[in-house]
């Protein structure tokens, strides 16, 4: 399986001894009787940035959405950070407090401005006070470089602003995990920078994140560990390295081909 | 073959001069076909604008209107409890005076106009030496400072005005019903309650229950659990499938059949009538609104870890309300202007008292004028209502996807 059992310390130093912080087993997921998802195993670090790619509808989005449940799986077990989602609404409140979430299309809150969107959940779910909440809300700003920013509504920013205060919204409920769905499949090309320079920055910064995305460049420079799903599996898993000079699967070779080649 | 030169100064948009001529040119004498039309309609217009003024001035006979204006207006309401109804006309003059300073930021000339509606009046209702004038004008002279006060202070009044708005419509119960044998706020029966005040009663309690309930109605018809579903989609398509007038006659006339030791007030009955239909619709609107809301938003509130209940009163309500506000407002008017079908089960409001008057053999034959003055009285409510909407919508629209 994995392909440097070796080195004890990774990419982003992350520590492969300690306990996961995801542990996926056998997860399956139908809709109607479509299987979407056909058995996934996965187990992420404290720390590791994992990256899963692959065609459309090889089952990614609905894989992570499982994480933070989203979608219910319907067999097998998702451990995060020690709770076991199951149908016990505790554990799914208690789980999602940990997991942030960033969509492909922003998803903020229209009728609420950046700050109000950042702080919601700080305020009703963390239960802080206002000012504690939008204190962080602004140096959560600084950090995705919007600060003045703050009191627009998100309709008035652009594509790569918007993603930009979503994931500012995520952090400021301080997960340990991030997960992060298409985040740059509907911004305009120059937007995309932007939005990937704070992902990096993010992934530097020691969070543990699963990102679904077409970005190669990020991958190679970011990831830890890279996911090749089709059609509801993992195809092929490892370091960057090993998927982008020696990918073992015939099928991992024909996407990167096509994908890489533009 | 085109080249792409790049223009280097930026050019402004190519202006129009505005004349009244040029216009008019366009607009109504473009061809020989328009200029026909517009002096045949013209003088069509011009022919039925002069006998309306004709009518108005001249033929009709108005003092049926200004001798019976207090039963027009509050129909039996005994007079020691007038001064209830100024407090609560006074109350409105401040909420609007200062939602208006507050909330509006420019203002605007049909504000100034709506101002000036009551001092009109006031002077009308002096020259007919019956009310105190100065009642009315104080109606002006608060409203006007009220919106003084709220443009200098509008944060620290804003938490009033609504907390003001919110409390409104229960304190109008409380203060025309009033309680206790005697005293100062002695009950008032609603059997003496006639006329506009009946009128706007119905619809102020009509509007104010049935909108939670047909709130929760929608969401009970979205909801997960079997029972909550099935029964608000049996009570909204068992209502819808009614006329309001059977309502109506069902609470009037079957009621005491099936309750024969219960006595309840007729006008209760009557407004538990219009509050049951009016939700019924009320759910079906808002579940057009919730059904909106992208489901982004419903996840997204869910990543957050929002609860359910936090969820729909931060995240869903407040864009599912707003996207059916125009909606929402035109079934208020609908509502408020339904209240006249009480008349059929014997109540006494606008259209009763109208009726009531008519059949006063004093007054034979003047149809015409009665029912010009309360649709007049209609329309200004109605007209009200949709434009205070479209400030609200338009104060509430930024921001928008």
């Amino acid at each position: 399986m994995s392909t440097d059992t070796t080195s004890k310390l990774t990419k982003s130093g992350y520590s492969m001894e300690e306990e996961p912080i995801i542990i996926c087993e056998d997860v399956h997921k139908w809709y109607g009787n479509f299987h979407a998802l056909r058995g996934i195993n996965m187990e992420v670090h404290r720390g590791e940035v994992v990256v899963i790619f692959g065609p459309s509808g090889s089952g990614k989005s609905t894989f992570i959405r499982c994480i933070n449940r989203l979608e219910e799986h319907q067999r097998g077990r998702i451990i995060v950070d020690g709770i076991e989602l199951s149908h016990d609404v505790r554990n799914i409140a208690a789980i999602r407090k940990e997991v942030g979430m960033v969509f492909q299309q922003f998803n903020l809150f229209p009728h609420l401005t950046v700050l109000q969107n950042i702080t919601l959940g700080p305020i009703y779910v963390r239960k802080w006070d206002k000012e504690k909440a939008e204190e962080i809300a602004i140096q959560l700003l600084e950090r995705v470089g919007i600060p003045e920013q703050a009191h627009k509504y998100p309709g008035q920013l652009s594509g790569g602003q918007q993603q930009r205060v979503a994931i500012a919204r995520a952090l400021a409920m301080q997960p340990k995990i991030m997960l992060f769905d298409e985040p740059t499949s509907a911004l305009d090309p120059e937007m995309i920078k932007e939005v990937l320079e704070v992902m990096e920055e993010l992934a530097d910064s020691g969070m543990t994140m699963l990102v679904v995305t077409h970005e190669m460049g990020f991958a190679r420079a970011v990831a830890d560990t890279m996911y090749f799903f089709d059609q509801g599996q993992v195809v092929e898993k490892g370091t960057p390295e090993h998927i982008f000079e020696h990918p073992q699967e015939d099928r991992t070779k024909l996407f990167l081909s096509q994908i890489l080649q533009h | 073959m085109t080249t792409l030169t790049p223009s280097k100064e930026i050019l402004p948009p190519p202006s129009e001069r505005f004349t009244v001529l040029g216009w008019m040119k366009k607009n109504l004498f473009g061809s020989i076909g328009d200029t026909i039309l517009t002096l045949v309609s013209g003088a069509f217009l011009v022919w039925m604008f002069y006998n309306l003024i004709v009518w108005i001035f001249a033929k009709a006979q108005w003092a049926v209107v200004t001798d019976n204006l207090q039963l027009f207006m509050k129909g039996q309401y005994p007079a020691f409890a007038d001064w209830r109804l100024w407090l609560l006309i006074w109350l409105l003059a401040v909420i609007s005076g200062m939602g208006w300073g507050i909330f509006v930021k420019r203002a605007e000339m049909v504000g100034w106009v709506l101002l000036a509606v009551p001092v009109v009046l006031a002077i009308w209702v002096y020259s007919l030496g019956r009310t105190s004038w100065w009642i009315l004008l104080m109606v002006d002279v608060i409203a006007v400072v009220s919106y003084f006060l709220g443009k200098r202070y509008p944060h620290r009044l804003a938490r009033l005005t609504y907390l003001l708005m919110l409390l409104y419509m229960p304190l109008v119960i409380l203060v025309v019903r009033g309680f206790g044998e005697d005293g100062f706020m002695k009950y008032v029966p609603t059997n003496l309650w006639g006329g506009l005040l009946l009128s706007l009663m119905l619809a102020i309690f009509a509007i104010f229950f049935s909108f939670p309930i047909g709130v929760l109605l929608a969401l009970g018809r979205q909801s997960k659990l079997p029972a909550l579903k099935t029964l608000s989609v049996l009570y909204i398509e068992l209502i819808r499938g009614v006329p309001l007038i059977t309502l109506l006659f069902m609470g009037q006339l079957m009621l005491p059949l099936f309750l024969p030791d219960v006595s309840i007030d007729r006008v209760i009955r009557a407004v538990v009538a219009m509050i049951m239909f009016a939700a019924a619709y009320m759910a079906e609107n808002v579940r057009g609104g919730l059904q909106s809301i992208p489901r982004g938003q419903y996840e997204a509130a869910d990543a957050i870890g929002l609860s359910g209940f936090q969820k729909m009163v931060f995240i869903i309500l407040p864009q599912a309300l707003r996207a059916v506000i125009p909606v929402l407002v035109g079934q208020f008017i609908g509502l408020f202007k339904d209240t006249s079908l009480v008349y059929l089960v014997g109540l006494l409001d606008l259209l009763g008292i109208a009726r009531g008057v008519l059949a006063n053999p004093n007054y034979i034959g003047r149809q015409l004028e009665v029912f010009a003055f309360i649709a007049l009285i209609y329309w200004v409510f109605s007209y009200g209502m949709s434009y205070a909407s479209r400030r609200l919508e338009s104060s509430l629209g930024v921001g928008e996807r």
